[in-house]
């Protein structure tokens, strides 16, 4: 069980913000690439049909190299168990005891597994892929459905960012996805500091808002380390909605504008306000442990109708990238969105994301610790385009 | 049938007294060791024309660099990085080498050095697949993937921590006859069984302790070893198998089963021929796999044998001379050679603790390499006494 979240002694360092062990062969980063997105995916070889784990780089039956990254039954019976109690990895030593398991899958191969606390071998489990603190995919064995204690079992909470008992800055509250994105949070559990640029301008929604407003002008780094010095050590899961989605062929000004609002935006976010929530990335069930960025789905496949916004987006984007080693053990969690159903899309038709769906998405996230997720059919179309072959879908 | 190991013998014995900790390197240890043989058998240098060496902790160096490092110009050369296997499989490589005329007279050494953390270091970087698909998972190193497999092998057959406790007291009453083992203190059946748990079913008693460690022997024809005036023991028979029984879903039997027979043929005996049983004692469950393997009982009845026989060296079934790994210390790929080297020197009656009377024959057992969820690597050879 987690104990209920209780003030922190002040005098105590916090506990160290380690990651498990992260090197990893690049064959084996697939699994990352499979739990990032939620799915159960092993090598299955095209030749001969037989999945393939650990991860490799020839076929264990019949040795040819066609091996494809595909989803597989997710079932299995464990055969062995052990609870570690003492062990030599910085990581795990003050984690332990933890539970390992052998298990021998449904689509042929054994893998080493975390495993739930309440299997014991015979028993027949669900196999499920999780991001680490590494940011590496690892395989949990959990029971066959649900069970209450899930949400809270050690191990699994170590892979996921359930924001109960967290405190999330939401940093652009002005809009109705800010708002329903700080509403679905506070349901769920979350303590949310809503952020609001220029607050003495009107806005919908304003005499109703959810959580603690706080002045946040991510355009304005003066802004953001100000608000950072007043809640960046209390805030454990931050969720960056504010971007640029204006459409046509901008000028310079409205171009600079659009990496201000997008790629420096979150830029800022990087240096004020990160370092305070990686250092507390260890910090105990309650640790913070997300950094979620709302990105054009543009900004992976540029949409010729938002050169400016493709852009901003493709560079918040790399720059996420880019800093995701160094801000480990925190999950870097970007939600891919189709055309939202705000001002800038209105010459668009539908499907468009709504403030509730990008809330919900946004939260299930969260809760499965998913790194890759995409908000709406457009984006999950477009995603899956990506998937299949990025280079044909970057020429259309 | 393959060829045999006519005419072939292991001679000079050399242990170099470990260490919990070292400021040397492996290549240090290596040289140690490989002194100790020429002092051994009153050679120089250059009458090493065979060289098949192991080591973990060489840094960025195999076999190669420590010719160059030992001024040593042999012309025939083998690096086996097999681990708990390597001595058994040196002896055959070297064996065949002589017998076919590549080298004259062989050193075969392991060594292995051992600083604070450097263990965590090997762990943590063992193989591709352990690195992917192993050490993430609470980095219990070997304790949690032995664990694993005792923990299924004793669901399997019944066989209880009483059992393997048997196997450990038994090993540390030889180890405190021989002098060179690192741990020397009496251990009894209720401190192995109230020790504390390291990765269930694992308790401390079931660990080997790491340090560092050398072990060496010489590889020749029986004439060559006659000239020189030098004591040895014959090989009569030797195997190898790696990867065996892949589609097991947990290790609960090692390769041995696959070619024991062929083993016990060449040698011309038998199980019960057998004076003195080195197995590889890394862990208790493992010696399980070797009784089982190598026929001294069948499969699953590991637990009966161990509660029917003495296995000290006064006993009635004399197992691991020296105290094994687990009270002599695991000097790194040393410890695939800590057996053999024991077995030789009661063969040619110059043990360094008591001599088991009237010894025939040994066999010493090697077993290697957890890559992922399993050992890989196991292997046998049979020693007679001149």
């Amino acid at each position: 069980m987690i104990p209920p979240r209780r003030p922190r002694n002040p005098t105590l360092l916090p506990q160290a913000a380690l990651a498990p062990p992260a090197l990893r062969s690049r064959q084996a980063t697939g699994l990352a690439v499979a739990a990032a997105q939620g799915r159960f995916m092993l090598q299955v070889c095209d030749d001969c049909g037989r999945t393939c784990y650990p991860p490799r780089e020839a076929c264990n039956v019949c040795l040819c190299a066609n091996l494809r990254w595909r989803d597989v039954p997710t079932g299995g019976v464990v055969s062995a168990q052990t609870t570690v109690r003492i062990s030599m990895d910085p990581y795990f030593r003050p984690r332990t005891p933890w539970r390992v398991g052998t298990v021998r899958l449904d689509c042929g191969p054994d893998a080493v597994v975390h495993l739930h606390a309440s299997l014991a071998p015979g028993d027949r489990t669900r196999l499920t892929l999780k991001l680490d603190k590494a940011g590496q995919g690892v395989i949990f064995a959990l029971p066959p459905s649900d069970t209450p204690d899930m949400p809270t079992d050690q191990a699994l909470r170590e892979t996921t960012c359930d924001p109960r008992g967290r405190r999330v800055l939401v940093t652009d509250g002005r809009t109705p996805f800010g708002q329903d994105l700080a509403r679905t949070l506070i349901a769920a559990g979350a303590e949310v500091f809503l952020g609001l640029a220029a607050p003495w301008h009107p806005f919908p929604g304003q005499d109703s808002l959810p959580g603690t407003p706080v002045t946040l002008d991510l355009t304005d780094s003066r802004s953001t380390e100000i608000c950072a010095a007043a809640i960046a050590g209390r805030v454990d899961i931050i969720v960056n909605n504010a971007g640029d989605f204006r459409p046509g062929h901008p000028g310079l000004d409205d171009a600079r504008l659009a990496m201000e609002t997008t790629y420096l935006a979150a830029a800022r976010l990087a240096k004020y306000f990160l370092p305070a929530l990686q250092a507390r990335g260890g910090d105990g069930p309650y640790a913070a442990c997300a950094w979620v960025n709302v990105l054009s789905i543009a900004g992976l496949v540029p949409d010729p109708a938002y050169p400016s916004a493709s852009a901003a987006h493709a560079a918040a984007l790399a720059q996420i990238q880019a800093l995701r080693p160094s801000l480990r053990p925190l999950k870097l969690i970007t939600a891919f969105v189709g055309p939202l159903d705000d001002q800038w899309h209105q010459a668009l038709p539908p499907p468009k994301v709504s403030p509730a769906q990008l809330a919900s998405a946004v939260l299930t996230a969260l809760r499965n610790g998913q790194e890759d997720i995409a908000v709406g059919d457009l984006a999950r179309h477009t995603l899956a385009l990506w998937h299949d072959n990025a280079a044909i879908t970057l020429r259309r | 049938m393959r060829q045999g190991y006519e005419g072939i013998v292991v001679a000079a014995p050399v242990t170099v007294p470990y260490e919990r900790y070292s400021i040397h390197g492996a290549h240090g240890w290596i040289g140690r060791a490989l002194h100790g043989l020429l002092r051994a058998a009153g050679l120089k240098p250059a009458d090493l024309d065979g060289a098949c060496l192991s080591s973990f902790t060489l840094g960025a160096d195999t076999a190669v660099g420590l010719t160059q490092h030992f001024g040593l110009s042999p012309r025939w050369l083998d690096h086996i990085p097999m681990g708990g296997a390597a001595g058994v499989v040196a002896l055959r490589r070297a064996a065949r080498a002589v017998q076919a005329g590549d080298a004259r007279i062989v050193a075969c050494a392991a060594g292995d050095t051992n600083a604070p953390d450097s263990f965590r270091h090997t762990v943590a970087g063992f193989s591709r697949f352990a690195i992917d698909a192993s050490v993430p998972y609470g980095s219990g190193g070997p304790n949690a993937a032995f664990a694993l497999l005792t923990d299924a092998y004793m669901r399997h057959t019944g066989i209880t921590r009483a059992d393997f406790g048997r196997i450990c007291v038994a090993q540390r009453a030889n180890a405190r006859q021989f002098p060179h083992a690192l741990l020397r203190q009496p251990l009894s059946l209720d401190q192995y069984l109230s020790a504390r748990m390291v990765s269930d079913p694992i308790a401390l008693f079931d660990c080997v302790m790491p340090c560092a460690g050398a072990e060496a022997v010489l590889v020749m024809h029986e004439a060559t070893a006659r000239d020189l005036g030098l004591a040895y023991a014959h090989l009569r028979g030797a195997i190898e198998r790696h990867n065996a029984y892949p589609e097991d879903p947990v290790q609960l039997r090692g390769g041995w089963a696959m070619d024991c027979a062929e083993l016990y043929a060449q040698a011309a005996t038998t199980p019960a021929g057998i004076g003195l049983l080195q197995t590889y004692d890394d862990y208790p469950v493992i010696i399980a796999l070797q009784l089982e393997g190598l026929g001294f009982c069948a499969p699953g009845e590991a637990k009966d044998f161990i509660r029917a026989h003495d296995l000290r060296l006064e006993g009635d079934f004399p197992h691991n001379s020296s105290g094994g790994q687990l009270s002599a210390g695991q000097a790194g790929a040393a410890g695939g050679y800590i057996g053999l080297t024991d077995a030789v020197r009661q063969l040619i009656r110059t043990p360094l603790g008591p001599q088991i009377p009237g010894l025939q024959r040994a066999l010493v057992s090697g077993f290697g390499m957890i890559n992922y969820d399993r050992g890989l690597c196991s292997g046998a050879v049979i020693l007679e006494a001149a």
